[in-house]
């Protein structure tokens, strides 16, 4: 079937299969590779977009469903004046980050917390954060990263 | 991992789904959120043939409070459910045990209505619905039907709907004041319960404890005769055979139970 998926602002239309996953629609037909495929079973996040501005695990979204709505991935965040969004700038500064494998999923799935709980406490980004796994940082820094990210105090 | 091959239908009304569903019987599923089906589907345990997709149905998307019931549509999604206003008023309970469900990602993605069809032992909605005496409203060919939540949950997996009905509507009784209490014991905290206890006013429902979500009758009969919390929670695995397995024996889960019972006895106020 003909897909057609806003991604980042500019219109991705495909012929596809209609069982091809939203995570090979991003990462084939639109060529923006930074989101991940880790587990592939719902179980990791590192997979996580936003679909019409909430965060959504794409290995369990049908290209198809997502037929005529809108997408952001990792490469389609950016800060008032082009610079680094406020998320991305906070888990570089708080070293959110090892490895980084998890870190795309981790930054959409902090986005999507910090719109709907602009100022949360640190067990609610723990909490908000519970279908991302990292395997590096032991999520010290990145819950750092959140609260940094919305204007809280980091705890070293 | 990609799903067998299947043939996408998208459907814009509840007449069209009817529609789609009587002409393809039992070679199709409906996709609500996918947050079940998808993953099924990819590890190849489902293998539908048509895939209706009921996504785009935003009139089964509501929380109404129709004199003394609440009416939640059957496409509402976990999140609509837990910052709800209406729920927030008439049956916290349920706002809370939504936002409980896996996680953020799969509480955008998932509904009520696929959560009580899919009627997994493990699911946490199957329960609160068990425990409000809510009734489940679908339609089919021969128009509407109700059924109550008791009838609803028959086996694992098993309900009383064909493959040629929709589930539109969930509809509970408003909760008043009545206390209320939510347990769930989980390895992970995405993880489905190994035990899970919903209290609502003087009835109780178990998570995990069968093959359906079951109301704690010894329970409730201890309640209503004037047991205390401790009294009535410690009957709270009577009757039940729940499954022995890796993760859980029998017997830990029955011990679960009790804890749990008691807990969320003792934050409903009893
Ligand atoms: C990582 C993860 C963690 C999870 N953790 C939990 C948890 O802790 N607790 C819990 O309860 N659940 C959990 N779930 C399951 C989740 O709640 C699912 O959303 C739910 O089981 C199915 O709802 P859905 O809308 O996604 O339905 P789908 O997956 O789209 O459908 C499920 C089934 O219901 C049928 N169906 C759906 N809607 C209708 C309808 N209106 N009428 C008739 N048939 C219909 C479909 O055909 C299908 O057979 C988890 C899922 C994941 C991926
Ligand atoms: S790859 Fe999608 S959740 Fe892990
Ligand atoms: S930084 Fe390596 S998995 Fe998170």
């Amino acid at each position: 079937m003909k897909v057609s998926i806003e991604i980042n602002g500019t219109t991705v239309s495909e012929e596809v299969e209609d069982r091809t996953l939203l995570v090979h629609f991003v990462r084939e037909q639109a060529g923006l590779t930074a989101t991940n495929i880790g587990c592939d079973t719902t179980s990791c996040g590192a997979c996580t977009v936003l679909l019409d501005g909430e965060s959504v695990k794409s290995c369990t979204v049908l290209a198809a469903q997502a037929d005529g709505h809108s997408v952001t991935t990792l490469e389609g965040l950016h800060g008032e004046d082009g610079d680094l969004h406020p998320v991305q700038r906070a888990f570089r500064e708080e070293h959110g980050l090892q490895c980084g494998f998890c870190t795309p999923g981790m930054i959409m799935a902090s986005v999507s917390l910090l719109d709907h709980n602009p100022k949360p406490t640190r067990q609610e980004v723990r909490a908000g954060l519970e279908g991302n796994l990292c395997r590096c940082t032991g999520y010290h820094n990145i819950v750092n990263a959140v609260m940094n990210a919305s204007g809280q105090e980091v705890q070293r | 991992m990609i799903p067998a091959q299947f043939t996408y239908r998208r459907v814009s009304s509840v007449d069209e789904a009817l529609a789609a569903v009587a002409e393809h019987g039992d070679d199709a599923k409906l996709l609500a959120g996918g947050q079940s089906l998808l993953p099924l589907m990819k590890l190849r345990f489902a293998a539908p043939e048509v895939v209706i997709d009921i996504g785009p149905l935003d009139e089964l998307r509501y929380v109404r409070a129709e004199g003394g019931e609440i009416a939640i549509g059957a496409m509402s999604r976990y999140h609509d459910l837990h910052r709800d206003p209406v729920l927030a008023e008439h049956a916290p309970l349920l706002a809370h045990v939504a936002g409980e469900v896996g996680d953020q990602q799969v509480r955008h993605r998932g509904t009520i209505g696929g959560s009580l069809v899919h009627a997994d032992p493990a699911a946490d909605l199957p329960a609160a619905v068990l425990a409000v005496d809510g009734v489940l409203v679908a339609r089919g060919p021969d128009g509407e039907r109700r059924i109550p939540a008791a009838e609803f949950f028959q086996g694992p997996f098993e309900t009383p709907l064909a493959p040629e009905e929709l589930l539109t509507e969930v509809r509970i009784p408003a909760q008043g004041g009545a206390g209320w209490g939510f347990e769930k014991f989980t390895r992970r905290s995405i993880d489905w319960a190994i035990v899970g206890v919903v209290v609502a006013g003087s009835a109780v429902s178990l998570i995990n404890m069968g093959g359906t979500p079951l109301r704690a009758s010894a329970t409730e009969a201890a309640l209503a005769d004037g047991a205390s919390a401790a009294e009535a929670a410690a009957l709270a695995a009577e009757g039940t055979s729940p499954a022995d397995e890796a993760h859980a024996t029998a017997e830990y889960r029955q011990h679960l139970a009790r804890v749990l019972t008691e807990r969320a006895l003792v934050s409903a106020g009893r």
